[in-house]
């Protein structure tokens, strides 16, 4: 391969002349101590390369070489419970090498490739196979079941398949094409940048539960949808990254740490396996990939970070998975862009970005999606990405929340009021949206039936009415609303508090099933019907305001999965207390 | 290791930069030297290489420098910083070298000041309960060991007073270990960095104290380098002589602002209110030099301190900051006014690692809840507070009345409290269960029941008793 030399250094940002014949986002190696860098621009013999690690000591005159390749990953079996860097090394590994901290260098590879791993064939000698076909299976943990697809790009019939133990590097399948045989390993190599092929792209049909009320309740996002979470620092939204990770009911997760705080990975890294998914009481990091790029990590390897998450999804969306996303900040990813871009020197656009920020955070979130994957058994994967995003100052015209706004679907507000008087989730209920909710309409009704729809609705309009309420009750107080209104309030306040309010470190009010949901949201508003009824019989205001049901409604939260049953004495006690009130 | 190579070919000086041409073989980051005509020793370093030229930033600024007679030296390695145990109880300037007329340090070795990045997968999670005996950090914002809490604060505000007080009080309950401190000034009056001496000094902690000094006539450009001296000293004494250190940083916005100086003097696109865009990634590879690793004794515990330009939170300093950092301490105005002490505005502040930090066998089982409780109660007394300012009291609810008197008392007793005063945890939950008593028990609705029904009626007595004598 063709070798040039350094002519300039100036941060992550490296300059080398005499690279004839290099192409762009091709994979360099930088000096002797063999950095790795990527080419995001070519001058005539001139290479612009982003360093993905620190650039400390090189100089003018040290050697470039170029691998011919675009940054890739390694795709198969060995990815589950991994925690990657931002170009997919895998930070055990490192630590194996170089102790505590990261040195540079470093050089391994993302796939172990010591383990022996049970193939199971699933095809036959003499299938015809194209792409996204499924070969055979590896049960890579207890909850991956981690099937070898034929590679997008090779078509043809199987010679040989083989059958037991094999490390990833070697052969299992022989496969004539029209360019002669291709012998096949269990590794896939797809560079980052490239989205994945799919059949065909469906509309979400199902919410992703997550067990977070205010989320499936009123904003719920589709399997296969885009959400973002902004909000100033302290709002929570890292809380509900994690939060999603652990009880999304998604087969595999992919958590991208994207310029984010040490410790925060540290505290993921430590948690995951402890904790239980809910529906297999298997450890989570069983289905779990991290990459963790935090703040001080090199600014380029954070610009790669949250491509390498997502193509890492897509694969495993080819399987026929549901698979979610986290990318905890795009803000991060979109300042190291920046600051690659103000060391181009190129003209910026909004607040120093670069004028092509809408069209990489577009094309980033199309690549979620719910699709008929490649493969002839048309099975059906879904790719759920959520990006977390940290305007400056919790400033929502902030070019980076509004390029994210214009192409995600769901927006949970967080703010900094609600997050000050330490209600969490402190999603706005007023200026959140969902625009999966009309797809997802018909999956209502099938599952819970129209009340659900209704009730929601309705608890919808009595938050709306308190938020008008409350101009009056600021200017006149609140013994100037009619009862009517003051019961309105009363409800809207026990929404606030007894539903949407959750604690993320209660043992059991941490996860919500949908069940429960519907069953809580169902005794504020049968105490709410019942209160109006009552006023309408001549009752007092204030009477209502004082029943003893209202604590155990205001508990009903804390009530374990297994014990709902009491729900219907909760309820028979509100009936009870509204007729002798 | 070739011979080092001395140019006089400097071509341009402006602001706290210098141009040298015509150089060979200099590295990016690489420590320079120059001697000026009249043999005074400057020091700089490489802020980029291009071709043959090397554009140098000047540690101590520009004043005296020419573009002829000045003679460069390229050194060959980064800027350093010698360590050994000897370091303990030295004040050292902006830059790495003693000024308080002891002897030379007697290298263990030389540390590169910018350190490496810790491997996230080699931390190991904060979680020991640090009490500070101040209420509103220990019962509100918990402080844990591994942590990084700036104090946001404002020009006038008791934000020294405060970090004093937590210097002096930190311990870990149920161990006999203290803290090393190390102190980085930059830019703060002499005045102010006399206040944290001779308290030290008081105390006795100078002699586990680490001081690097950049007073505000030092130059402002050395700044940039000063916390990275210090945290590369905290470093070995944390990890590699299994030390707790404490590590205070003020005045940050001094930081940020030679931050600014620089990039503006390289012309390069500026980011918001000038300053550069790649202010986040610069702060992170300061705020992140704080934490835990795994099976290693040491710990570093950060509490940098930034003044607030016009107390306005949104400004890019604290605002990055605070996504970086875990958590923030705000100092309010207002509260200080009133004369509280410490002014600390609860609802604003928050502890991001206190959730590991806190409960039992590290605090008390009932923290969590009274935490979550008295927060609720007291932004509930904040907004009856902001009513009766527009309507008058007497459009109060009894409720709003019951918490408007309730955020009077939690103000006044809980979060005021002497620059001596020292409380336990013990003491501080208390406190909280004997303001939250006077609240009726369908208010408490945060707190477990079972945590109701154990400490609540012990308190409701004492009130009780109170009312009736």
């Amino acid at each position: 391969m063709n070798q040039g030399r350094i002519v300039r250094v100036s941060g992550p940002l490296v300059v080398a002349e005499g690279m004839e014949g290099a192409k762009m986002f091709d994979v360099v190696r930088v000096s002797d101590q063999r950095l790795i860098g990527e080419i995001i621009e070519l001058r005539e013999d001139r290479a612009s390369i982003q360093v993905y690690e620190n650039t400390a000591g090189l100089g003018v005159g040290e050697p470039v070489e170029s691998t011919g390749e675009p940054l890739s990953v390694e795709l198969g079996p060995g990815l589950m419970g991994s925690i990657y860097d931002g170009i997919q090394r895998p930070l055990d590994a490192i630590k194996a090498v170089s102790g505590d901290v990261i040195s540079r260098g470093i050089e391994v590879p993302g796939l172990t490739r010591e383990k022996k791993w049970d193939f199971k064939p699933k095809a036959k000698k003499g299938d015809k196979v194209g792409p996204g076909d499924v070969l055979g299976e590896v049960q890579e943990t207890t909850l991956v079941n981690h099937m070898i697809m034929v590679p997008p790009d090779i078509e043809g019939e199987i010679v040989e398949i083989k059958s037991g133990e094999f490390t990833v590097e070697e052969n299992i399948v022989k496969i004539k094409t029209e360019d002669g045989v291709q012998e096949l390993n269990m590794i896939q190599r797809w560079p980052v940048r490239e989205t994945r092929p799919v059949k065909k792209n469906l509309a979400p049909d199902a919410p992703m539960v997550t067990g977070q009320r205010v989320i499936d309740a009123l904003f719920p996002v589709g399997k296969g949808g885009t959400a973002c979470v902004p909000g100033p620092f302290g709002s929570g939204k890292t809380v509900i990254q994690h939060q999603l990770a652990k009880w999304a009911d998604a087969d595999i997760i992919v958590y991208v740490g994207c310029g984010e705080r040490g410790n925060e990975m540290t505290d993921v890294l430590l948690e995951f396996p402890e904790l239980e998914d809910p529906r297999s009481g298997e450890p989570l990091m069983k289905r779990t990939v991290l990459i963790a790029n935090t703040s001080n990590m090199p600014v380029a390897a954070r610009e790669a970070s949250v491509y390498t998450g997502i193509t890492i999804a897509e694969y495993f969306r080819d399987m026929g998975y549901s698979v979610a996303l986290m990318a905890d900040s795009t803000s991060r990813w979109a300042e190291s862009m920046r600051e690659i871009s103000g060391r181009l020197e190129e003209m910026p656009g909004e607040e120093g970005y670069p004028a092509y920020l809408g069209t990489r955070i577009a094309e980033f979130y199309e690549r979620a999606g719910k699709a008929i994957c490649i493969g002839s058994d048309d099975r059906e994967g879904a790719l759920t990405a959520v990006g977390a995003v940290s305007p400056p100052g919790g400033d929502l015209s902030d070019p980076v929340v509004q390029s994210t706004l214009r192409v995600v679907k769901v927006f949970w507000s967080l703010e900094a009021e609600l997050a000050y008087s330490r209600h969490f989730p402190a999603i706005s209920w007023l200026r959140s949206y969902s625009l999966y909710t009309d797809d997802l309409e018909d999956y209502y009704i099938e599952n819970f039936g129209e009340s659900w729809i209704q009730m929601r609705e309705r608890a919808r309009t009595i938050l709306q009415e308190e938020d008008d309420l409350n101009e009056i009750v600021r200017l006149v107080g609140i013994d100037a609303l009619s009862p009517e209104n003051r019961l309105i309030m009363e409800t809207a306040k026990s929404i606030r508090e007894d539903f949407l309010h959750q604690n993320a470190f209660h043992e059991v009010d941490t996860y919500t099933s949908f069940e429960k949901q519907f069953k809580i949201l169902d005794l504020i508003m049968h105490l709410h019907d019942r209160s109006v009824e009552c006023l309408q019989s001549g009752k007092s205001i204030e009477d209502l305001l004082e029943l003893d049901v209202k604590e155990e409604i205001a508990r009903a939260k804390f009530t374990p999965e297994e014990q709902l049953d009491s729900f219907e004495q909760i309820k028979s006690n509100i009936i009870a207390q509204t007729e002798t009130s | 290791m070739s011979m080092i190579k001395e140019y006089q070919t400097v071509s341009e000086v402006a602001g706290p930069l210098m141009l040298v041409e015509k150089v060979e073989e200099v590295k990016f980051e690489e420590l320079v030297e120059i001697e000026l005509p009249g043999g005074e020793i400057r020091h700089g370093k490489v802020l980029e290489v291009n071709q043959d030229k090397a554009l140098v930033q000047l540690f101590e600024g520009a004043r005296g420098v020419s573009t002829s007679g000045s003679r460069v030296r390229f050194l060959g390695r980064g800027v350093e910083l010698p360590v050994s145990e000897d370091i303990l109880g030295r004040v050292f300037d902006g830059q790495g070298r003693p000024i308080d007329d002891g002897p030379e340090i007697l290298p263990e070795k030389r540390l590169d000041i910018n350190g490496e990045p810790l491997n996230p997968f080699a931390r190991d999670y904060p979680s020991e309960f640090i009490q500070t005996g101040i209420s509103c950090i220990d019962g509100l914002n918990t402080l844990v060991r591994g942590q990084k809490l700036p104090i946001f604060s404002g020009s006038g505000l008791p934000h020294s007073k405060m970090a004093v007080q937590i210097a002096r009080q930190a311990k870990v309950l149920g161990t006999q270990e203290s803290f090393a401190v190390v102190f980085a000034a930059m830019g703060i009056t002499f005045e102010e960095s006399e206040y944290f001496i001779s308290d030290f000094r008081e105390t006795g902690a100078i002699d586990r104290a680490v001081l690097f000094m950049n007073l505000a006539d030092d130059p402002a450009i050395e700044r940039i380098a000063t916390p990275r001296m210090a945290l590369t000293a905290a470093e070995y004494l944390a990890f590699e002589k299994g030390m707790h250190v404490l590590a205070i940083l003020t005045d940050m916005t001094s930081y940020c602002e030679a931050l600014r100086e620089v990039s503006a003097a390289r012309k390069e696109i500026p980011g918001r209110r000038g300053y550069p865009g790649y202010m986040y990634t610069d702060l992170a590879s300061i705020y992140e030099r704080a934490g835990k690793i795994m099976d290693k004794p040491g710990s570093i515990t950060q509490i940098p301190i930034l003044t607030m330009p016009e107390d306005d939170k949104t400004h890019p300093i604290p605002d990055l900051t605070g996504y970086i950092t875990e958590g923030q301490v705000i100092l309010s105005r207002p509260m200080h006014r009133k004369g509280i002490y410490p002014p600390v505005d609860a609802p604003e502040s928050l502890s991001r690692l206190k959730d590991k930090g806190i409960g039992e066998g590290k605090t008390r089982k009932d923290h969590a809840d009274t935490f979550n409780q008295l927060y609720d109660a007291y932004t509930k007394g904040l907004a009856a507070r902001e009513l009766e300012v527009i309507l008058g009291e007497a459009a109060l609810s009894q409720t709003d009345k019951m918490f408007y008197r309730f955020a009077e008392a939690f103000e006044q007793e809980y979060i005021k409290q002497d620059e001596y005063e020292n409380r336990s945890i013990e003491e501080t939950l208390d406190l909280g269960w004997k303001l939250l008593s006077a609240l009726p028990v369908t208010e408490l609705k945060r707190i477990d029941s079972e945590f109701l029904e154990e400490f609540l009626p012990k308190f409701k007595e004492e009130n009780t008793e109170e009312e009736t004598s």
